[in-house]
């Protein structure tokens, strides 16, 4: 019998190397992208009978060329404007059409969430960023009065339902679920901001 | 000498690095598949603004997305310093929106170009001016669903006063 030579062993010393080098590549190249924001429906161009909004029943908002806010025509600062949005819209001015509304029923204000309605004005030299800060602001007051009510009927908040209805985790049974009750809460405080074009 | 008294000899033993390779393997491995390749390059300022009440955007399929920002340094000798719109590779007034958001629709699947959603990705010292006039002509080819994209943070950081 000739002699089996026998097979070398690749050198598997500089593996880490090499692994290192791609994992260098991989950091460098790698962005974590951004993918959420603020969900929002544009009016459709179709032509609709303008409506006429009961003074009590609108929500001024100006964001000026400097940043600076007016509600109804008054200086307010932005941490304050979460606080007047929820007033106005759970104001409930007529008791009897909104039974779930904790506001103070003050003539002057809204008569319920489904008549409220918040103008969110600017110019054109507002920043963006004035913008999407009293955008989320307006957006965090809806999301607060839902949760409020999500918590007295489903012991549950309308932030963590559209959280659990868009994870791909929730099966099919619980979704159809969840839906039915994120549209309840919808109704209940549908989201009215209008921008008028200036 | 006995055989007890050698290892005494006050030297450390080194560390085995065998396993360094596969430690290494699974680090890459991780950054392999969270890495998204880009597939556009970003030709304009994009620091997004902040905002906490954020919703995820889903599905990648269904995004358009519009950068808009001031132009690189690179750039900004011909195209300046003001904010402007970036369509895929190029620079591009308001006016050219609606036809991209027209042919970007034409691109995808059938079942998929009623349920597409426009992604916003603006500087945040973007003028308002400039995104009204995009919503106008995304009113004008019926792309309503828009999404302002943020990074996710405290939205009080966007005004300092």
């Amino acid at each position: 019998m000739g002699k089996r030579a026998e097979v070398p062993t690749v050198n598997a010393g500089s593996m880490a190397d090499i692994a290192f080098l791609l994992l260098i590549f991989f950091l460098v190249t790698t962005t974590i992208e951004t993918d959420a924001g603020l969900a929002r429906m544009l009016p459709s161009t179709a032509k609709s009978p303008p409506v006429t909004i009961k003074h009590k029943n609108l929500l001024e908002v100006v964001i000026n060329k400097d940043n600076e806010l007016l509600v109804e025509g008054e200086e307010m600062p932005l941490h304050e404007l979460r606080k007047t949005a929820i007033a106005f819209i759970d104001n409930a001015g007529e008791k009897d059409s909104c039974n779930y509304c904790k506001g103070e029923g003050l003539a002057e204000s809204s008569d319920n969430p489904n008549a409220a309605v918040i103008s969110v004005k600017n110019t054109r030299e507002t920043t963006y960023e004035a913008y999407i800060a009293v955008q989320n602001e307006l957006v965090a007051a809806y999301n607060e009065l839902r949760n409020r009510e999500g918590q007295r009927r489903f012991k549950q908040d309308y932030t963590a339902m559209e959280k659990a209805y868009t994870s791909s985790e929730t099966d099919a049974e619980t979704k159809q679920e969840l839906k039915t009750k994120i549209k309840l809460l919808q109704d209940l405080y549908p989201l009215h901001i209008v921008e008028p074009k200036n | 000498m006995s055989k007890f008294a050698k290892k005494k000899s006050g030297e450390l033993p080194a560390v085995s690095t065998a396993s360094l390779p596969d430690i290494v393997f699974m680090l890459l491995f991780f950054f392999m598949t969270v890495t998204v390749m880009k597939n556009n390059d970003v030709k304009v300022k994009n620091e997004l603004p902040q905002a906490n009440e954020i919703k995820k955007l889903e599905k990648k399929d269904r995004v358009i997305t519009i950068f808009v920002g001031a132009p690189n340094d690179e750039f900004a000798s011909v195209f300046g310093k003001e904010a402007t719109i970036q369509l895929n590779d190029k620079f591009s007034n308001p006016d050219d929106v609606g036809d991209f958001i027209l042919q970007e629709r034409a691109k995808k699947d059938e079942e998929l170009q009623n349920v597409l959603t426009t992604s916003l990705k603006v500087d945040k010292n973007a003028n308002m001016g400039l995104i009204s006039d995009i919503k106008q002509e995304l009113r004008k080819v019926n792309a309503l669903k828009v999404n302002y994209t943020t990074y996710e943070g405290d939205a009080f950081n966007n005004i300092k006063n």
